[in-house]
């Protein structure tokens, strides 16, 4: 009889819901980020997070740490954990104790709290034909239209409320004729639907001064570029190459696990790279992002000579946009960010950052996608 | 299962339950699926309800746990005449049976247990009125206004006189005229006798005089206090809160629903037990199947299951009922049993009274959760129900604290008394000459959960549009929060 209204208003109270649990996770977005628990998911996957006082504050007493129990066992005896009955047993006894309240999002989700909370700009796709498709969708009623697109329902619906109304009703003989005003329409709205060609491509230093925390690090920052990328992007490739003195394409799991020893060789990867856009991605209208981590060691001041060189002649005219963080390690001396810093900082495809902790994973993203390229 | 067998089960259970005696209002039974079962409860069965978020966040919850097994909903009954419950299509039919007798036993108890007497049995179309009227106040102020204000309502929500609808409290409305100053410095001034200018220091000693203007001043300033401690702090703000007419309206909606709701936590255990007691006979005399014995007894035990350090009202209540019908059935009340001490001879006591019966519609009559566990917990009973009282070590670990059945009672009753909330009362509402309230905490050995009591003080505060204070003891000593709806001051009182 009336489960159609409850529906909608529990959808209504629902969403209202969770677009304050949205606010909750934005503000204490540091926090989550700083986990890694949530990350190692993909795509669509949907992440818990506890979101801690949403419960509405009241006047009560601050126990929960006495009661009365039912079952066996002497004094002094441990009590199990206890379980939520059925049917709502449990109610008159139960520890008030507090709990934090899991909810779920999306990926996609969290990638635009990401995005309202560090004000990133949409991305801009580059391109020739990013407007590829138009769709359309039909969203609403209107009262005028075409004939073919009328809505005979409503039409019907509206003349029969006109006609009750107006007294004109007669159940014996219930002919219902719509007059100008009754006639309802289809409208529809054209929808953009940008297909745009996106690739990004990550590339890391393995080499053995990169340790196990370096690389969740990287972890962590890469998935939440991801994320954004992805929020932007449909069906964006994505490429990974890991180096010490020689570069190798990778799959993911390889990417963050595999551990090498020896050197480091940072224009072997950026070689590599610029290859790989030659070959696989040579049209002007693909959207290139290229990440780079590593602790900032290299080989020599000629290799590093060699890797800015291949940056700005062969990769740089082909993204969108090229970023470099550094991870702090207590090998690595940071040289390569100064060297970037000296001779690409006035090209503004060029981002960088210092990823010195957990905690500044966020600035890191924040100034790779600063820019919104 | 098909609807119409169901309905003709409906109609059939409700004659048994007629011939036990079960006296209930008309019950309309609406078979839904699992999510509106589930959105039902969220609203707690009424749908209509006005829009807040805590009942999308419990759709959520509830949504999860029966996705993941955790939780089902069987039955769900609303106080209302006609009343309304609300059966799950794919429950088996041996569930519904039950969860229909269940439901007749607690409809019987919401029409005859004197605590619901004075509950709006149109509550129906109230909360759908209460809904409607702040769907239009969001229309009109905006939702982050009008939510924003509700939050800040239910926080306030508890700060009720449970009881208010049962007595009629002396309530003074009228306050004395207020005194003017120079009326006071009369009085004070007042305090000296008429004498000759050489005797003045003999009659009228300075100090003396001092003193008496001193109480004199103290009585003026006890006498302007609000004469009455004042419980219903969310019915006063909602006639005295210097606030828009909308605010005043919300406020007064959601004190009635808190006061509508009441009852069924305070009958809690009692209205539980009740109905699993009449769920159960009118199974297994009346309405089992054979072929339904094991499904019906693997879910009543579930009902009736007790978990370790908590209680199950359910079971609790069903068990003190059966012990009542016993002792009363067998004569053990009274002087003379109360008097024997021997033993064997009480062991063995049965005066074949057959009082039982009549003794649990009594109960059901006049009796709340406080009342019932006050008057019928005995020793033999809270020694072989198992019940305990247990604390929180240092480490937090909870751990059995004793099986004496004083300390198990006083434990029990202290968990409900007003409802497990704190007794606060609004005492003065012209604090210090200026408009500020004055509330206090009736402390009864437990402390306030003080971040949640500063963040309603808070909210409270901002209702009342002027400095609101608190006392209460805090590691056993007075003391006073202040708010003024933005920070939050504590002094020693």
């Amino acid at each position: 009889m009336f489960d159609e209204d409850v529906i909608q208003s529990i959808g209504k109270d629902q969403a209202r819901f969770r677009r304050i649990v949205r606010g909750l996770i934005k503000q204490d977005l540091r926090k989550y980020m700083s986990k890694g628990e949530m990350i190692g998911k993909k795509g669509d996957q949907i992440i818990s997070i506890p979101v801690p006082q949403i419960d509405l504050p009241r006047f009560t007493l601050g126990s929960g740490k006495e009661g009365v129990g039912q079952g066996d066992g002497d004094p002094g005896d441990a009590l199990g954990q206890g379980k939520e009955g059925e049917g709502g047993a449990g109610q008159a006894g139960e520890t008030p104790g507090q709990h934090a309240v899991e909810v779920e999002v999306t990926i996609e989700e969290l990638a635009s709290i990401l995005g309202e909370a560090l004000e990133l700009p949409r991305i801009q796709p580059k391109g020739r034909d990013t407007l590829e498709g138009m769709k359309v969708k039909f969203t609403g009623i209107h009262r005028v239209g075409p004939q073919s697109l009328r809505h005979f329902r409503r039409t019907f619906k509206q003349a029969l409320k006109r006609t009750i109304a107006s007294g004109m009703y007669n159940a014996a003989d219930p002919i219902i004729i719509p007059v100008r005003e009754d006639f309802r329409y289809r409208s529809w709205k054209v929808e953009p639907l940008p297909r745009a060609n996106a690739v990004a491509i990550y590339m890391m230093d393995v080499s053995g001064s990169m340790g196990d925390e370096q690389k969740e690090l990287v972890r962590m920052t890469s998935f939440w570029l991801d994320a954004w990328l992805k929020a932007h992007y449909k069906g964006i490739a994505v490429r990974y190459i890991t180096h010490d003195a020689e570069a190798r394409e990778v799959d993911e799991n390889t990417f963050y696990h595999s551990r090498e020893s020896g050197g480091t060789m940072i224009s072997s990867a950026y070689k590599l790279c610029a290859e790989m856009l030659k070959k696989d991605y040579p049209e002007g209208d693909w959207n290139v992002y290229a990440f780079h981590f590593s602790d900032g060691d290299n080989w020599s001041s000629d290799d590093t000579a060699e890797a800015l060189e291949i940056v700005k002649s062969k990769i740089l005219p082909r993204s969108n946009q090229f970023a470099y963080g550094q991870v702090e390690s207590p090998y690595g001396s940071g040289q390569f960010l100064k060297e970037i810093q000296g001779s690409l900082a006035s090209d503004e495809r060029v981002a960088w950052a210092e990823i010195k902790g957990r905690d500044t994973v966020l600035d890191a993203i924040r100034a790779f996608l600063g820019k919104g390229r | 299962m098909s609807r119409r067998e169901l309905q003709d089960w409906i109609v059939r259970i409700a004659d048994v339950a007629r011939s036990y005696g079960l006296d209930f209002f008309e019950t309309r039974f609406e078979v839904v699926s699992y999510e509106t079962m589930n959105e039902l409860a969220a609203y707690s069965g009424f749908p209509g309800r006005y829009p807040h978020w805590r009942f999308g966040m419990e759709y959520e919850r509830l949504e999860k746990s029966y996705a993941y097994g955790l939780h089902r909903i069987y039955e769900m009954v609303v106080n209302n005449d006609p009343s309304y419950a609300y059966l799950m299509e794919d429950n088996r039919l041996v569930d519904n049976k039950m969860v229909i007798a269940h439901v007749y036993a607690h409809v019987d108890f919401f029409k005859n247990n004197q605590w619901f007497a004075p509950t709006n049995r149109k509550a129906m179309d109230e909360m759908a009125n209460h809904g409607a009227r702040i769907r239009r106040y969001i229309e009109e102020f905006g939702l982050e206004t009008v939510e924003g204000f509700i939050d800040r309502c239910l926080s306030l929500e508890n700060l009720l006189d449970y009881y208010a609808p049962y007595v009629v409290r002396r309530r003074v409305e009228t306050r004395p005229t207020e005194v003017e100053p120079a009326e006071q410095r009369r009085a004070i001034e007042g305090m000296r006798f008429k004498t000759k200018k050489y005797l003045e220091p003999y009659v009228n000693p300075e100090d003396q005089v001092a003193e008496e203007g001193r109480q004199a001043e103290a009585r003026i300033v006890e006498e302007k206090k609000y004469p009455v401690a004042e419980r219903d702090v969310l019915g006063f703000l909602a006639s005295h809160a210097p606030i828009p007419r909308w605010q005043k309206n919300i406020l007064s909606m959601i004190r009635e629903e808190a006061i509508y709701f009441a009852p069924q936590r305070m009958t809690k255990i009692m209205n539980e037990g009740w109905a699993t007691y009449w769920h159960s006979r009118m199974m297994t005399e009346k309405l089992l199947d054979d072929t339904e014995v094991l499904d019906f007894a693997d879910h009543h035990s579930r009902t009736v299951a007790k978990h370790p350090g908590q209680l199950n009202p359910y079971a609790l209540g069903l068990a003190l009922l059966r012990d009542v019908k016993e002792r009363w059935d067998q004569g053990r009340f009274g002087k003379e049993y109360d008097d024997c001490n021997n033993l064997a001879e009480r062991e063995s006591w049965d005066r074949h009274l057959g009082l039982g019966m009549q003794k649990l519609f009594e109960i059901r009559r006049i009796y709340n959760d406080v009342m019932f566990l006050d008057e019928f917990l005995t020793p033999e009973f809270v020694e072989r129900q198992k019940l305990f009282t247990w604390k929180e070590d240092d480490r937090g670990t909870a751990r059995i604290d004793t099986r004496q059945f004083n300390e198990v009672k006083q434990s029990l009753l202290n968990q409900l008394t007003n409802l497990g909330d704190p007794v606060i009362t609004l005492e003065d509402d012209n604090h210090a000459n200026r408009k500020e309230l004055y509330l206090v905490h009736r402390f009864d050995g437990t402390p306030l959960r003080r971040d949640w009591a500063v963040e309603c003080l808070k909210n409270l505060a901002l209702i009342w549009t002027r400095p609101v204070h608190l006392e209460t003891l805090v590691d056993g000593k007075k003391r006073v929060f202040s708010s003024d709806g933005d920070t939050i001051s504590e002094a020693t009182a």
